[in-house]
Formats: structure tokens, sequence, C-alpha cells
């Protein structure tokens, strides 16, 4: 595999750099895009304020007023030089083994407000959209949309569900969505259009722990269903 | 809405945790200049109607941004200058005579708590800032400073202090800068043509973003997979209108970025409000870092002079 080929280094604004590595939601991609996040923040280039991956991108927030105005170069190629040379220096990308994640949730209709229509819809009894839905091990593709908010995929094509044609105006903190093939959880209240089949009991997004947010990009995933009792004494 | 910002939260964005931080980085950043503060004190920003605020304690304080007519017991006080005012004493905002946002500084700073390495108030996550929420009657805030003037300012209710500067830029024809995107191409020729005509900032614009209402933007293509974006990020919605990420912006989308705004500009279109329009034009990246270093050269050379100034203050107290 020619390296070199992989990726394409761009301006995003004066203070940012975006590197592509395709356009698609792969797990291969992903896991590039995820090796080059770790080999980053390791390398720790003086000036970078954020590095955020997504599926098949990453994008390196910068301070362009760290690089003193020497050599008629822009910050832009000031920091692209460095970051080619890490992606060229073969010290090469290793894919770290993805952190094993176990979430339980409730799929009682209390708080599963879309799993009857689904199942209706899909033709599909409830127990087995959970079934379905617990037999997947996702990968966290990467966070954005709400803190800590991990887009997971992919779901069984039987339960993948379009996002509503109306988004609700409050979703509570903890419930899991589908929409299309990637499944998610929210971590904090907020208006959204994914259709809900659960909720976690677990703090997904707490702002007073030292690690506030509960995922990671590139954890490993996996569901389990309690009852009710069991989500209100958790 | 009245909320304490800094420069913004960075280090955390890989999580989702959105950079917040003040809208027009210039005004936030000279009112910290003209106090001698550090740039990155933690500011209140405020909008129309804003709070009264009433001064149990003296203070030195800095108002940039937006002119809402700053009164201390129904007197006029000066923006972009700093005051001393007198302990209680009332401070009011009359009326918004130009900009969107100002910006209170306070000597030394406020007695606040980081979060994740910032001050800056972020709502989604109801964290950071005060109490991770806006500013609301009855909050009391503390100086990080005792301040003892009385020697100076004996019944005064306030003294405006002897420098100031020029507040931030107004741009005739507010005909804004921009790098171009990486979906750039996305749009279609005549398209990309309409960017230098008028475009009216809606009155669905807040911290999180502009919207815009112009001539419909046709792309050869619709979505993008998911990636990350930034303060000034231009993206282009499927209904051919442009939406313009601000200070409260989420990490990541999926529309086409065909453009950012420079840096050195996003404090003009911070304080421009619903009902201005704004044009686009494009330019090179050492445009912009041109333009943003001298910005930050001149309020970094301010603030060294205002620090020597304030020092000789409290010399002669």
């Amino acid at each position: 595999m020619n390296e070199k080929q992989l990726h394409s280094l761009s301006p995003l604004g004066d203070s940012a750099i975006l590197i592509n590595f395709g356009n698609a939601i792969d797990e291969t991609i992903n896991k590039r895009v995820l090796a080059l996040f770790e080999l980053l923040k390791q390398s720790a280039i003086k000036g970078v304020r954020d590095i955020v991956p997504a599926y098949c991108s990453l994008v390196i927030h910068y301070d362009p007023l760290i690089k003193k105005v020497t050599n008629n170069i822009t910050a832009f190629e000031f920091y692209s030089q460095q970051i080619n040379h890490l992606l060229n220096s073969e010290n090469q990308l290793t894919i770290k083994s993805s952190r094993s994640v176990k979430v339980p949730v409730c799929y009682s209709t209390k708080y599963a407000l879309d799993i009857t229509n689904i199942a209706t819809e899909r033709k599909i009894p409830v127990d087995e959209i959970i079934q379905l839905h617990c037999a997947g091990k996702y990968r966290v593709y990467m966070i954005g949309f709400l803190p800590g908010f991990a887009y997971m995929g992919e779901v069984d094509e039987r339960i993948a569900m379009p996002r509503l044609s109306q988004p609700r105006l409050r979703i509570e903190a903890g419930s899991v969505g589908i929409a299309d093939k990637q499944t998610g959880i929210y971590p904090v209240a907020s208006p959204g259009g994914w259709q809900i089949i659960g909720k976690t009991p677990l703090s997904i997004f707490n702002k007073d722990a030292e690690d506030p947010i509960f995922f990671q990009p590139g954890d490993e995933v996996q569901f389990y269903s309690i009852t009710e009792d069991e989500f209100e004494n958790y | 809405m009245d909320t304490i910002q800094d420069q913004g939260r960075y280090g955390f964005q890989h999580l989702g945790v959105n950079p917040s931080g003040a809208m027009d980085i210039f005004s936030s950043r000279l009112a910290n200049s003209l106090l001698g503060n550090d740039l990155l004190t933690p500011v209140i920003e405020m909008h129309f109607p804003a709070p009264e605020i009433l001064f149990e304690q003296p203070a030195i304080i800095c108002i940039t941004g937006a002119d809402l007519s700053p009164v201390i017991n129904q007197k006029s006080i000066p923006i972009n200058q700093p005051v001393l005012v007198n302990r209680n004493t009332l401070l009011k905002f009359e009326r918004l005579r130009s900009g969107a946002r100002c910006y209170l500084s306070i000597l030394h700073g406020l007695k606040l708590e980081k979060w994740l390495d910032s001050y800056s108030t972020n709502l989604k996550a109801q964290a950071g800032g005060w109490q991770g929420r806006k500013l609301q009657k009855g909050d009391n805030l503390f100086f990080n400073n005792e301040f003892e003037f009385s020697s100076l300012i004996g019944n005064n209710d306030f003294i405006s202090l002897k420098w100031s500067a020029n507040g931030f830029d107004e741009r005739p024809g507010n005909e804004l800068r921009f790098i171009k995107g990486n979906e750039w191409d996305w749009l279609k020729d005549d398209s990309a043509d309409l960017l230098c005509e008028k475009f009216l900032i809606t009155k669905d614009s807040d911290r999180m973003a502009y919207r815009l209402n112009g001539k419909d933007l046709k792309a050869k293509k619709g979505q993008l997979i998911s990636s990350a974006v930034t303060f000034g990020t231009m993206q282009l919605l499927p209904n051919g209108q442009m939406i313009i990420l601000m200070a409260d912006h989420q990490t990541t989308g999926g529309y086409p970025r065909i453009g950012h705004l420079i840096s050195a500009d996003l404090p003009i279109l911070a304080q421009l409000v619903p009902g201005d329009k704004i044009s686009f034009r494009p330019v090179d990246l050492g445009t912009a870092e041109t333009e943003m270093i001298e910005q930050a050269n001149y309020l970094q050379h301010l603030q060294t002079t205002c620090k020597f100034k304030i020092e000789n203050l409290y010399a002669n107290l």
C-alpha cells in the first residue's frame, strides 16, 4: 500500500489543516485516521490546539501565530511540512487496538419512543429489534455534534432507520438512537432526529468527572439489554 | 444573553466539546489589552438589552465592542477606554448604537473556575464560565483582587483613565474575505460568481451560526461525510443558502464547506446583526495570516503599554 497516495493536505481556513483519507465510511480508512490521530498526539507539535478525527478525515487546528514570520512560508506550509514529515518518516502509523466497552440499555417502551413504530414499519417483533441491536459490535467512528456524542456503526440493515422527518425538540440524556446505519447515545438533553430505541443509565457525559466524556474514537461497543428495574437501580 | 467567555476551549474537540469563546475575539482581547490584563483573561460578553451591574467594590473596568451607551449612575462613560468606578455605583446600558455585542473586562479579572482548561461558557455542556449558564439576575461575581483607590477617586462615581484605543473595525460595504474551502469546487461556476453579491443576515443568527439569505447557490453534489469544521466555516445547505459557523459551532458537520472567513474578519461579522448585508471576496492564505499577525501584534503591543500605565497608576496611589 503506498502511504503517500492515501492522504491529501489542504487548508481549512487560516488556522486549520484538513487531511482527507478518501470519501467513505469504512473501517480500514477510519483506522488509518485514528492511527494518525494517535501519532499526532504523541508528537505534540508545538502550536497544535486540537486534532479532530472524523470518519475519513482529520483536522488539525493550529495557532498561526506560533510560527515566526520567516522564510516566506505560511503557517499552513509550516505545519504541513511537519505533518508530512511525520507521515513519511515511517515510524509507521500503528493501529491501536480498540478499547472494548459494554453499554447497558433499557429497551422498555417507557424510554424507547420509536421502537414500536420501527417494529410495525419493518415487520419485526420488538424483541428481535433488541436482539439485533445487541448482537452487533460497533465501532466509534468519530465524536461530534454534542459533547461526547459517539457516531457508531454499523447497525443491521433490518433496523437501519432514517432520521425522523420532524426532529424532537428534546431528547433526554442517555437516549439510544438509530439514524441510517449509525447508532448513538445522546450525552446531554438536546433536540434531535434520531429514532430512539432505548436508554442507558450510564453517564455518557459528566462535566464533573475527571474524564467527562465516556467514549473515545475507535472504541468497540456492545450493547446489552437491562430491565426497567435494573435501569432504575443501576 | 450574557456569558463569561475567554479565547476558547481547545484540546477537546475530538470529544465533541466545541470551543465556544468570545464571538468578537478582537474586542474581547482589546478590553483586556487596555487594562494590561493577560489577553486570555475571561470577560463578560453582553447583548442588548444588557444587564444592570452594581459595583459593590471599586474596580477598573473596560468596555469594548458594540456601543450600548453605557452609563454609571446615569452619566455616560466611554468605551474602548479604562474607567475607574467607585463602590456602590450602577452600570447600565441605555441603547444599542452600533454593533451586536459588547465586552466588559475587569482589571485582574473575576474569580471563576476553569472547566477543561478554559473559562468559556459551554451552554450545551452546561459547564464552564459562571455555573455553566448565562448570567442571570441576582448573580454575585467576585473580583480576583480587591482594589483600594479612594485617594484617586474620592467621591466621584467614576474617573475615566487617560488612555484609549480605536474600537472594532467597521468595514464599509461589509465585504468579508474568505479562503476557499475543500468543497469549493462543488459550487457550480455561476454560483461561485454570486458570492460578491449581497447576502442578508437573517434573524435565525446566534452564537452558533449566522444564517444568510441570498441568491440560491447551486452545488454539483449534496452531502458530505461528516468532517470537522471551524469558526468561520461557510457551509452550503441543501436549500442553496449559506450558514457561517460562529463561536458555539459544532465540532463536525456534513454540509459542503465552500469557504472559511479569514480570522481577521470574523470580528466584523460578529458585530453585525440580523438585517445587515454582507458580501464575500476570496483571498489567499498569506493575506489572511498577515492580517491576523498585524491584529495580534497591535493588541500585544497595546497590552504591554497599558500594563505599564496601570503599574504607574498604582505607584502613584
